[in-house]
This record gives structure tokens, sequence and C-alpha cells, in this order.
């Protein structure tokens, strides 16, 4: 019943500039699929081809199957749910949500009924005489999805929803969305530069950068087992070192970072990349990963504590050893060293970090 | 009034006193001598005799209704009875300037729709400059040219039978057409730029949105864009009725030989039949007239006065 979505080499171009370059993937019937990435990564415009307000240069998009060339933004089974939400200002809620159904000439009774089961999915029933504007950011945005669900789509398309809201009302969503598609058993689509969005609520991720899909994974997988250099360092905070490669043999390799000694790493094991010796490359190690004062023989190396920053559950300290900086996180107060100045010892597990060839990172 | 008090000392103070009295001298100005005043004396001048200079301030000048008798009940000499021809004229105005409205509304929700909704940038500002330049020919000069256009040897009727599409030349100056055109054509301007503004505003999503939830072309105008841009469609169109009623130069050059204009019936008066008392009545009428129907109109389409300000 639910549809496949299959992006197959599209491309697409605006003069000189490509938008979105080659993307060839199958987003499955049912999940809830996000593709994330800073801004001008191309996202929005795949959402436009999904959506059919845009046409591929290139390539195809099939929904269920079926390609849909020329196929306009009415005819095909996705709604879609703008950034700014685009509700009609001059009408009111319950005529927002009906809206669709107006257009398909359902008499009024049956519109006004349907909006009144579609605002008791979004826990706020009765409200549909109420104007747009007397409603809160959260609740406008349960009513662009009423809105978007009246006329049973296929799938459901979110163009960066939660933007607007603030971090509380945001988390909140993020659960509520969820919920709303394991309600409701449909294909969501979604898109968002912010990677807590994409991870806590997705199935599966495609990261973008610079037209180009680099990653389609589940969050942990993504988070993990980066694929390559930018998606290492956009998704997460993550320490960049640039390295070269020393010994590459079975399993691990052996790459000097400019600490004091060279670090041993594990390679071949779904992280990161096995590369050549003398190969440039860098080195991810997520901050957390970093263990201060621990007992680990390996990878081990003394670091000046060079600022300290607090964020209340978590503590960042950045340290340097060499030329190297790193940053450190620990949950509250960790291992004790502290303060800038103090001299610690450090450790990582060769499985905890990612060898990748050299690639464009994530701009801060 | 206090508001416009709380406004004025707001303003010198954030502008400097001298700039602030300049502000105040010019609008006062502007409103009392050159609007109210002129009006007010139109007013009272309605409400007077027909006198020689000499008795002018004599005491035969009193107030009286005689002027507004004569458009309701005509001349008592030729025979009295309801003054059907100056109201018939005064009606066939009124249509007439709702006609040519809906015409330059037709003609310009479109141009304005696309003008600000499709085009962008250079092209955008091209489109714009094509639409003023040519007001800069006077009135007088294009209602001429719209003349030679549509007359009996014309380049319409010349190209017309030409091309054998008619083999007579068409009276369109008698039948209203070049009228119609001259006048349409003469306050489009006003009509496009309300609209454009109206509708620029429109967020473009909204209309995406509509295309998206299934609605076609016809439901995104009627259900989002037309409801959206309601204030600027009155206020375009308050503005062609209200100069198209008003309008002398068009239907005097254009108009055909049967046709008269309720303007060209205040010209008469005020100038050939140097009744200036009778010419104030009658342009007190028209305006009267014209101001109730634009806001007996306002009130069917449910737009407030206010929102034509926006």
């Amino acid at each position: 019943m639910t549809k496949d979505i299959t992006l197959d080499h599209v491309s697409v171009s605006f003069g000189d500039y490509t938008a979105v370059d080659d993307a060839h993937l199958t987003i499955a019937g049912g999940e809830f699929f996000s593709f994330l990435g800073p801004s001008g990564c191309g996202k929005t415009t795949l959402l436009r081809c999904i959506s059919g307000f845009q046409e591929p240069s290139w390539g195809e998009v099939r929904i269920g199957g079926k390609n849909m060339a020329g196929v306009g933004p009415n005819k095909r089974p996705t709604a879609l749910i703008f950034q700014n939400l685009a509700l009609f200002p001059l009408m009111s809620v319950a005529d927002n949500i009906a809206f669709p159904l107006e257009v398909r000439g359902i008499d009024r009774k049956a519109r006004r009924k349907r909006a009144d089961e579609l605002l008791e999915l979004i826990a706020l029933p009765g409200q549909g005489d109420k104007k747009v504007g007397e409603l809160s950011g959260g609740q406008k945005q349960r009513v662009a999805i009423a809105r978007a669900l009246a006329v049973e789509p296929d799938i459901l398309l979110l163009d960066e929803p939660l933007s607007a809201l603030d971090l509380k009302l945001r988390q909140h969503m993020r659960r509520e969305l969820r919920a709303i598609q394991q309600q409701v058993g449909l294909t969501f689509i979604y898109i968002t530069h912010d990677q807590g969005e994409a991870l806590t609520m997705s199935d599966r991720v495609a990261v973008m950068s610079r037209g180009k899909v680099e990653q389609v994974a589940d969050p942990r997988t993504v988070y993990d087992q980066p694929a390559s250099s930018f998606v290492a360092s956009f998704v997460g905070e993550n320490n960049a070192l640039p390295g070269k490669v020393l010994e590459s043999g079975d399993g691990r390799m052996v790459i000097d970072i400019g600490l004091a000694a060279p670090v041993t790493v594990a390679a071949g094991k779904g992280r990161g990349r096995k590369l050549k010796v003398g190969e440039a490359c860098h080195v991810f190690v997520r901050p957390e990963s970093v263990a201060i004062n621990g007992d680990g023989d390996i990878n081990r190396f003394n670091a000046t504590v060079i600022r300290e920053e607090f964020e209340g559950q978590v503590r960042h300290l950045i340290v340097k050893s060499g030329e190297t900086e790193l940053r450190v996180t620990q949950v509250g107060y960790g291992n004790g060293a502290s303060g800038t100045g103090a001299s610690v010892a450090m450790s990582f597990a060769p499985e905890l970090a990612v060898p990748l060839p050299i690639g464009h990172l994530a701009s801060a | 009034m206090r508001e416009i008090g709380r406004f004025f000392s707001g303003f010198a103070n954030r502008n400097g006193l001298p700039v602030a009295i300049y502000l105040l001298v010019a609008v006062s100005t502007w409103i009392f001598v050159l609007v109210i005043l002129p009006q007010l004396t139109m007013f009272d001048f309605s409400f007077r005799h027909n006198l020689p200079p000499p008795k002018i301030g004599g005491p035969e000048d009193v107030h009286t209704l005689e002027q507004y008798r004569y458009f309701v009940m005509g001349n008592e000499i030729t025979g009295g009875g309801v003054n059907t021809l100056d109201i018939a004229v005064l009606f066939k105005t009124l249509v007439a300037a709702v006609f040519v409205t809906i015409i330059d509304l037709a003609i310009c929700y479109p141009v304005a729709y696309l003008l600000a909704q499709s085009s962008e940038g250079s092209a955008k500002r091209l489109l714009v400059l094509a639409l003023i330049v040519p007001f800069w020919v006077n009135e007088i000069l294009r209602a001429f040219a719209f003349r030679i256009l549509f007359g009996a040897t014309g380049v319409i009727n010349g190209a017309g039978m030409q091309l054998g599409l008619w083999d007579a030349p068409i009276d369109f100056i008698g039948g209203n057409v070049a009228l119609y055109a001259g006048l349409a054509y003469a306050y489009i301007l006003l009509m496009i730029f309300p609209l454009y503004n109206a509708i620029e505003s429109l967020d473009r999503n909204q209309i995406e949105a509509a295309r998206d939830m299934g609605a076609s072309w016809a439901q995104v105008h009627r259900r989002v864009v037309i409801p959206y841009a309601k204030p600027g469609i009155a206020s375009g169109s308050t503005m062609v009725f209200m100069l198209t009623a008003g309008a002398l130069a068009a239907p005097q050059i254009l108009g055909g030989p049967s046709s008269l204009w309720f303007t060209q019936i205040i010209y008469q008066w005020f100038n050939s039949g140097g009744n200036w008392p009778r010419g104030s009545a009658y342009a007190v009428i028209l305006l009267a007239i014209c101001i109730m129907f634009v806001l007996l109109i306002m009130r069917v389409f449910k737009v407030s006065i206010g929102e034509i300000g926006r």
C-alpha cells in the first residue's frame, strides 16, 4: 500500500550551478527519512523534485514505481509542509485543514467532519473556528500537518518545519512528529540542517553537501561510521586531525597526527577507510571518545588544557599537545583534571578513531 | 486629535522642531487650502442663485436649493417634470465608469500577478518601466492618438479592411469603443500598482501550498490570491472608478456624437452656460453619488475603508 520513492540519478542544474548532483537512492514506504545538510546543499531542491515543483535536469523521480516526469505537484501523492507552514491567514483553522478537500469539490459538511477528525488527531479539538493568527507556533505546526494529512497522501514532505520554533518546543515537536508518523504510518521525508532533528526522528538519514548525497544510513551508522570527512565533521562534534599514514596493516593503521607519537587506529571494520601508506588523511576522534587520565596504554599522550567551556551537564576542554588542538568533552566533572594550564594524560581507543581520506570538511 | 498631537511631538523629538513645523504647515496648507477650502466654496456656491456680478453680496444673494431642484425637476419654463435627460446622463456615466473599471481590473489583475509573482530582478524593473513610460505622453495627445487609431480611416480600420476582416469601416467612435479604450488606458496604472503591491506581499509559499494540495489555478486565485489582494483591488477600482466618472478630456475627444458624459454637462454649465452655481451643484451631485456608490460596493464586498489605506 505504501509507495517507495526512487531517485534515479537525479541531477538539477540552474545554469552553471549544479544544485543536486546525481542523487541516487530509494526511500522505503512508511519510512521516516531525513535529508540532512547545511543550507545550500541541495536538500530543498531535491524535496521540490519529489513534490513536483522542480523537474530534474537529468534522471527521474519514481513514486510507487511510476515516473513522475510531467506530473504536477497537485497530481502527486505527496503533501508538502512548507518551512513557514504557508497556512492561509484569511481562513479559519478548519477551512485551512479542509482546503485540500474543498478544491476536490467535497461538500461542506463532509469537509467539516474530516477537519474535526484531524483536529482530534493533532490534539486541538474544537479549535476549528479560530483564526490562524490566534494559534501558537506549535499549534500552527500541527494545523499544517493536519492540512497535509487531509487528503491522505502517501508521502508527507516536510521542509524544515521546526526551524522557527524555540528549543523546548522544537524538542517537543520532534517527539510529536515521530508519534504522528507512527500513528498514520505514512512515509515522512524530512528536510533539515539540524542534526539533532534528523538523528532523533529518522529511520534513515541522507547527509548532503554541495549537491551530493554523501551517505545514506541509519542515524547510528551516520554518527559512528561516517562515510566521508564531510559527514564526520558535519554530524556531531568531531576532532578532525590531519595526518599521514605510516603503516597500513592487517586491521590497523599507524598514522602520524602531530602528537608526540603516531597513533594506532582500527581499519576495515566498518569505521573509516583502509588507506595506503604515505596517504594524507584525516583522523576523526569524537570529543567524548577521548578519555582523560584513563588507563588505556594505546594512543596515550600528554596535553595542556588551554580553555574550558562549561555547558551544564557537559564540560568541554580544549587541550593542546604539540601543535595539535583537541576538543574533549566530559560528562559532569569527569576525572577531575581541570583548570587552564593543567597538564593531563589523554588516550583514545583505536576503534573509536575514524580515518578517512582528505575531503572537504563542514565549515564551522 | 490627541493622536495627531502625540505624533507631532514624537516627530519633533526625532527630527527637530523646524522640520516638524515645516511638516505641520505643509500638510495643513495642503489639506485646508488646497483640498477643503475649494470644496467648501464650491459647496456654498451650489446653494446660491446665478446672479450677475453687481448683485453678488446684495440682498438677493441668499441660499437656495434651486440648483439641486433643477437637476431633479428640470426647468419650469420647459414644462417641469422630472429632469430625465440629466439624470439619465449621470446614470449612463456611472454605468460606463463601472464598465471601464471592470475592464481595467480584468486587464490589470493578470499583469499585476505576473509582475508580482513570476518576474524577478531586472526583468521586473523593465516591465514596470514599460508600463510607466507611455504615460509621459500627455492625456490630450493620447486621446487624439486614440481617435486617429480608431477613426474611420484609422489604423485599425485600415488594417482590418486590408486583411479582409471587414469591408466597410467600423464606427468605433460612434460605438464608444474608442472612448472605453481611451478611458481604460488612461487610468490603467492606478489599477496596476495597488494590485501589484497587494499581490507582491503575498507569500509565494501560499500559492505553492495551494497548488500542492490539488488546487487548480482558478481555485488558487479564487481562494488565496484574490482574498489576499482584496484591499488592493478595492483601492485600484475606487481610483479608476472615481477618475473615470470625473474624466473630461477623453469623453470630449473620444466620445461619439450621441454620448454625453456628466462631466461635460458640468463643464457646459460652468463654461458656455455661465451658471457657476448650477455647475457647482452638478459637481457636488456627481461627487456625492460616486462616494455613496463606492461605499455601497465596498459594503457588498465586505471591504473596510481602513483596508484601502494599507
